[in-house]
């Protein structure tokens, strides 16, 4: 049997997750001696893209009604297809929308937020996030079916190519409760949780006008940007941007904070970053406890002068 | 339209999180509950429904005693009723079942969720309870209006939004945006009185059945000790993220 996984695609372009979620079921497969097989929905890229992180298989579920996004129907899409005892999916919000529908169709076990590969596949036993990135949780599967949901660069997109072969499959799963009435995306802003580097910015950036500083530095990183609590409840920033226990939880290789006092509940969204840089006017910040590197003085002249000098490092 | 809100009770934001001493559980000693902070926004917007369309507000909750100041925030808070079922929940899958078994006889228009737990993380029981009803499911709202048999929701999508038409019943998962942060009702004395005695119905659990286990648990490790720069010799943290780290 093959481990499935659930490769998403926006407007038909494979995400990064979709290659973690690739890598990760890889990494699975390895453990139980099997082959791993892609399941994508309306994709246009090429299967090439999967079968490089070790898809031997890509199935292409071809359906009309499902051009717009309806959790259970994409469930039962998924449902047709998958022919095995495990499904992968990344932690993306679609993704983690379908997981547990499909869990209760084919009453699997599900576990969510997880964070490298399995200890063990049979009982599956893997880490998991839990309270909000202030503790882990060993979870363990009863029963033979398990979806999993792997956190968002926790694994890692890791290359394993393979020789795949691509199959369509044509579908028209009934997709009737729910009807996509708008669908705005900003282009070219990169998703925050699949970015590698975030500039994230607070309170002590004083108000929005101060924000195109926070922004160059993130241009010159190739970076997403994000914001403490109160920068969305002001309405400094959208909510989108919020990161921490009540907003996104991240985990990027390179965290850099400007102006953020560091409260738990801030840390508690960022804490998996693999690199924490944080920059303060107050030495006495609790955020310098939670970093890697720090500098005490002023972002109005520390940012400037730092977009300057990586520009000047990128060449 | 009849309203169902699943509340879970998790620790205080600010609640340090340790583990008993063989790690096999989170150790409950001192901790303060509170609402998750996702369902406030959940129970906040029913709590608005019901004064612009009449709706009767429930709140449910699959917990022991324990749980029960919570239960009675949320009626602080403006539900109309509660029930709790018994049972110390030890998995998403458990829990749902047992608010999809009080749903199912209950007759709602609509169930509002928190679209994740802040304690466990699992992001599980809302799908999973639609899936058990068999009813539409829209994650990650921030936003939602009710017209008569239909609801026009808003979700958060990666890097943007998207405004959907959901047939009632149907259950939704709110987040912040769901109501802003500043209209979320704190109770007022009026209202801690009436919750008093407001209706708590206590039923019992339907099975005890667990899909996953938590074996163990660990504590996050702590970080290395910070290496100051200083601002002055910006080109060292530069170095350090480009040679040490090697992030940039
Ligand atoms: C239930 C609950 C949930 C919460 N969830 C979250 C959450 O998800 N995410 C979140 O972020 N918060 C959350 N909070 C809020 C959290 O407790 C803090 O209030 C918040 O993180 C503080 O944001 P801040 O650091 O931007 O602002 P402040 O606390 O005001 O800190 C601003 C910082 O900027 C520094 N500063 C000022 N001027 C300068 C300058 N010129 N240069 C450099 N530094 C400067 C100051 O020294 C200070 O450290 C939550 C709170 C509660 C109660």
């Amino acid at each position: 049997m093959a481990v499935f996984v659930y490769a998403e695609n926006i407007n038909g372009v494979y995400k990064k997750a979709a290659f973690e979620a690739v890598s990760y079921a890889r990494s699975v497969a390895d453990q139980t001696g099997e082959t791993v097989t892609a399941i994508s929905v309306n994709p246009t890229d090429s299967s090439d893209l999967l079968y490089k992180y070790g898809a031997s298989n890509v199935i292409n579920i071809k359906d009309e009604g499902l051009k717009n996004f309806s959790a259970k129907a994409y469930a039962q899409a998924v449902k047709e297809v998958a022919d095995g005892n495990i499904i992968v999916f990344p932690h993306t919000t679609d993704a983690s929308s379908i997981a547990p529908m499909l869990a209760v169709m084919n009453g699997y076990s599900l576990i969510t937020n997880v964070l490298e590969a399995p200890e063990s596949v049979a009982p599956l036993q893997v880490k998991r996030r839990a309270f909000s990135g202030k503790g882990f949780m060993y979870a363990k599967a009863e029963g033979t079916g398990v979806i999993i949901t792997v956190s968002q660069n926790a694994f890692g997109v890791k290359e394993n190519p393979v020789s795949g072969s691509e199959e369509v499959k044509e579908l028209s799963v009934a997709n009737e409760d729910t009807k996509v009435i708008s669908h705005e995306q900003s282009s070219g802003k990169l998703d925050l949780k699949e970015a590698e580097i975030v500039v994230s910015a607070g309170r002590g950036m004083k108000g929005p006008e101060n924000w195109g500083m926070i922004e160059d530095l993130a241009g010159v990183l190739g970076a997403a940007t994000a914001c403490s609590k109160p920068v969305s409840d002001i309405g400094w920033r959208p909510h989108a941007e919020h990161v921490g226990q009540t907003g996104k939880s991240i985990a990027p290789n390179l965290y850099i904070a400007v102006g953020i006092s560091g409260a738990i509940q801030h840390l508690a969204g960022v804490n998996s970053s693999k690199t924490i840089v944080v920059i303060n006017s107050d030495a006495e910040s609790p955020f310098y406890k939670s970093a890697d590197y720090g500098v005490v003085g002023d972002a109005f002249q520390i940012i400037p002068a730092l977009t300057e000098k990586i520009k000047a490092l990128k060449g | 339209m009849k309203i169902l809100v699943c509340i879970s009770s998790v620790p205080d934001t600010t609640s340090k999180i340790n583990f008993t001493a063989d790690k096999s559980a989170f150790d409950k000693n001192g901790i303060q509950w509170v609402i998750n902070p996702l369902d406030e926004f959940a129970l906040t917007k029913a709590v608005k429904l019901q004064e612009s369309q009449g709706a009767t507000v429930t709140v449910i909750n699959v917990g022991d005693a324990v749980t029960e100041p919570v239960i009675r925030k949320a009626l602080a808070i403006g539900a109309n009723d509660a029930v709790r079922v018994n049972l110390d929940p030890k998995d998403s899958y458990s829990t749902a079942k047992e608010i999809a078994a009080v749903a199912q006889n209950g007759g709602y228009d609509l169930i509002l969720c928190g679209k994740e737990s802040l304690d466990y993380n699992g992001g599980s029981v809302p799908g999973m309870v639609a899936q058990l009803l068999n009813q539409p499911f829209v994650n990650a709202s921030v936003g939602l209006d009710i017209n008569g048999t239909e609801a026009t929701a808003v979700r958060e999508i990666e890097g943007g939004k998207e405004t959907i038409s959901v047939k009632l019943p149907a259950v939704i998962a709110g987040q912040k945006g769901l109501v802003d942060e500043k209209d979320l009702i704190i109770p007022n004395m009026r209202g801690i009185m009436s919750a008093r005695t407001k209706p708590l119905q206590v039923v019992e659990a339907t099975s005890s059945e667990v899909k996953v286990q938590g074996v163990s648990y660990d504590s996050v490790p702590p970080r290395a000790a910070v290496k100051m720069v200083s601002p002055d010799n910006l080109d060292e943290l530069v170095r350090l993220l480009h040679e040490e780290a090697k992030v940039i």
